[in-house]
């Protein structure tokens, strides 16, 4: 079935990308995994639809997006509140609402959180590169051309109309994440915390840090109190692997989040955030404050199955509506 | 005669990552070591086990936590270990890597042959006499770490790194060589320029030279370049 025109970009905002859980099994030739920062939400999203997981879909950074709808199709928002309109009313998040051609979407600033994952029944069409339709910015694959979108772009679908049938799914609201200004982050120490005294671990869980303005999608920049190294050690190390959440300390003394664009880092990393809150990583916005908790590996397998419940809870009440997977075929 | 098996050291990098260490220093035995093992996962892939990434002294393995444990890859490690023999690993590829030296392709040629007193000529010499082994793929898409330099052309990185290095720009920086594959930042010292595409997304596997293979450069005249552009 060819492939409908869904959206057109009237105004991209700062940065709008296509993501989906983003590609997995190149790190050994370099490429790193990209993808939705909050994968959490965009899950949340595609679930309402009724697209598998790893559908791409929009993610839209800080504000700005508007759109103009080309066919009937549904939609989901989740993730930051960037309080959507449709056709200028208010759009709820985290269900999935129906839309006609002709009408419009448009996103204002972030009210909470940094970033809105607009998903589509049906999926964006894009191709896959490396298993993946993620947007690598930085070497210019994968998504829309490799690039951010901008106005006049238009994105396609394949199957919108046999998704119709999922309007009306949503989330409920006691399984919506709430978004701080004051960030809580678990992580597990190391790998290289060994390498620095005692003095900087304790400082590294008791002081706040600050998000600079320097944070995107490569990494989050943290202002605080310094966490330099034991005296002696060079200020860096042997290049290795790194992953999402691996907490990165420069010569500066200043820690920054790695994200997923990077693979190796020739840094000491002090601790690792724990993939349960990977997700608020794609929420947290400079200015943001951030405090750092350590638990241990089974504390951190225990909250991710928590997370994970809940995607499973959702997957159940939307099984149930069999009209979401049953659709309407034109 | 049995191998000298490494001693592995296993660091949590997060509960969805292992780093596995196989020594504390860039060498070839230890980077021989490092490759041994990730062919032998290559050939004994572990369920639920997402990506490899090979380093030069260590290994990161990614996984999915609601799969694996770090204990369950640490017994497959082990294991694997006790039975490698890096002397049975295969033949590494050799790359032959054309590149035009120095003016506009190699902006730091002349700087670089001023920091040793001796011509450009020396220099492209001494880089082309070796075959260079590759200890890592990382930085960027394709980028090779390579090694170790010739004592007489170690140089240190630029004070002020570039913005923007060209894709292709053969480059040096302390006892390492390497090739920018992508345009991106670098400090390193640019010597020259490779025709050849290092990484191309559509292309599989995306990257040309891979993590073991061996690269010897060669220079070439810019007039030659046309002839290596489809």
């Amino acid at each position: 079935m060819a492939a409908v025109k869904v959206l057109q970009i009237l105004a991209s905002g700062p940065l709008t990308t296509l993501q989906d859980l983003g590609r997995t099994g190149y790190g050994a030739f370099g490429v790193p995994p990209s993808g939705a920062v909050d994968a959490f939400s965009l899950r949340i999203g595609n679930l309402l639809v009724g697209n598998p997981d790893h559908t791409a879909g929009l993610e839209i950074t800080l504000m700005g997006l508007r759109a103009k709808v080309l066919s009937e199709m549904v939609v989901a928002i989740t993730g930051g509140d960037m309080q959507p309109l449709h056709n200028g009313r208010p759009l709820p998040m985290w269900e999935a609402a129906l839309l006609n051609p002709g009408d419009t979407l448009s996103f204002q600033v972030a009210k909470t959180g940094c970033r809105s994952y607009l998903t589509v029944g049906g999926g964006f069409e894009a191709p896959k590169i490396m298993g993946s339709a993620a947007t690598n910015l930085s070497t210019g694959f994968g998504g829309l051309d490799g690039r951010a979108l901008k106005k006049g772009d238009l994105l396609a679908s394949h199957s919108p109309h046999t998704h119709l049938g999922c309007a009306g799914n949503r989330l409920h609201g006691a399984m919506v994440p709430e978004y701080a200004d004051n960030w809580r982050l678990r992580v597990i120490w190391g790998p290289q915390e060994p390498d620095f005294p005692q003095a900087t671990k304790t400082r590294f869980l008791k002081d706040a840090f600050t998000v600079t303005s320097e944070s995107d999608r490569t990494g989050i920049r943290l202002k605080g109190p310094l966490l330099p190294a034991k005296e002696g050690l060079p200020t860096s190390i042997i290049s290795e692997g790194v992953v999402p959440g691996a907490i990165q300390v420069p010569g500066s003394g200043q820690p920054i989040i790695l994200l997923g664009e990077t693979v190796t880092g020739g840094y000491r990393k002090i601790a690792t955030v724990i993939s349960a809150d990977l997700p608020w990583l794609g929420q947290i916005r400079p200015d943001h404050g951030v405090k750092f908790e350590a638990v241990t590996l089974s504390e951190a397998q225990k909250a991710l199955q928590k997370r994970e419940d809940t995607l499973n809870r959702l997957r159940e009440q939307i099984g149930s509506h069999p009209i979401c997977t049953q659709g309407t075929t034109p | 005669m049995n191998p000298p098996h490494p001693n592995p050291q296993y660091r949590l990098m997060g509960d969805r990552s292992l780093l596995v260490e196989l020594g504390n220093e860039i060498g070839p035995e230890i980077n021989q070591h490092v490759r041994c093992l990730y062919l032998a996962l290559q050939t004994a892939p572990l369920e639920g086990l997402t990506d490899t990434m090979p380093g030069y002294r260590s290994i990161l393995l990614v996984f999915d936590p609601l799969k694996l444990t770090p204990t369950l890859i640490q017994a497959h490690v082990d294991g694997l270990l006790q039975e490698m023999d890096p002397a049975s690993l295969p033949e590494p590829e050799t790359h032959r890597v054309p590149v035009v030296y120095g003016d506009e392709y190699g902006p730091d040629l002349t700087m670089v042959a001023d920091y040793h007193q001796t011509t450009p000529e020396a220099i492209i010499q001494r880089h082309t006499a070796t075959h260079y082994r590759v200890y890592m793929i990382g930085f960027t898409p394709g980028f090779p770490y390579m090694g170790q330099l010739p004592q007489n052309l170690v140089t240190p990185r630029r004070d002020i790194p570039r913005t923007a290095v060209p894709p292709g720009s053969v480059a040096i920086a302390e006892e390492q060589t390497g090739i920018y594959p992508v345009q991106s930042p670098g400090g390193w010292q640019i010597l020259g320029f490779t025709p050849l595409r290092l990484f191309d997304p559509a292309r599989h596997p995306p990257a040309l030279i891979h993590m073991g293979d061996r690269v010897r450069f060669y220079a070439i005249q810019k007039q030659e370049l046309r002839q290596w552009r489809q």
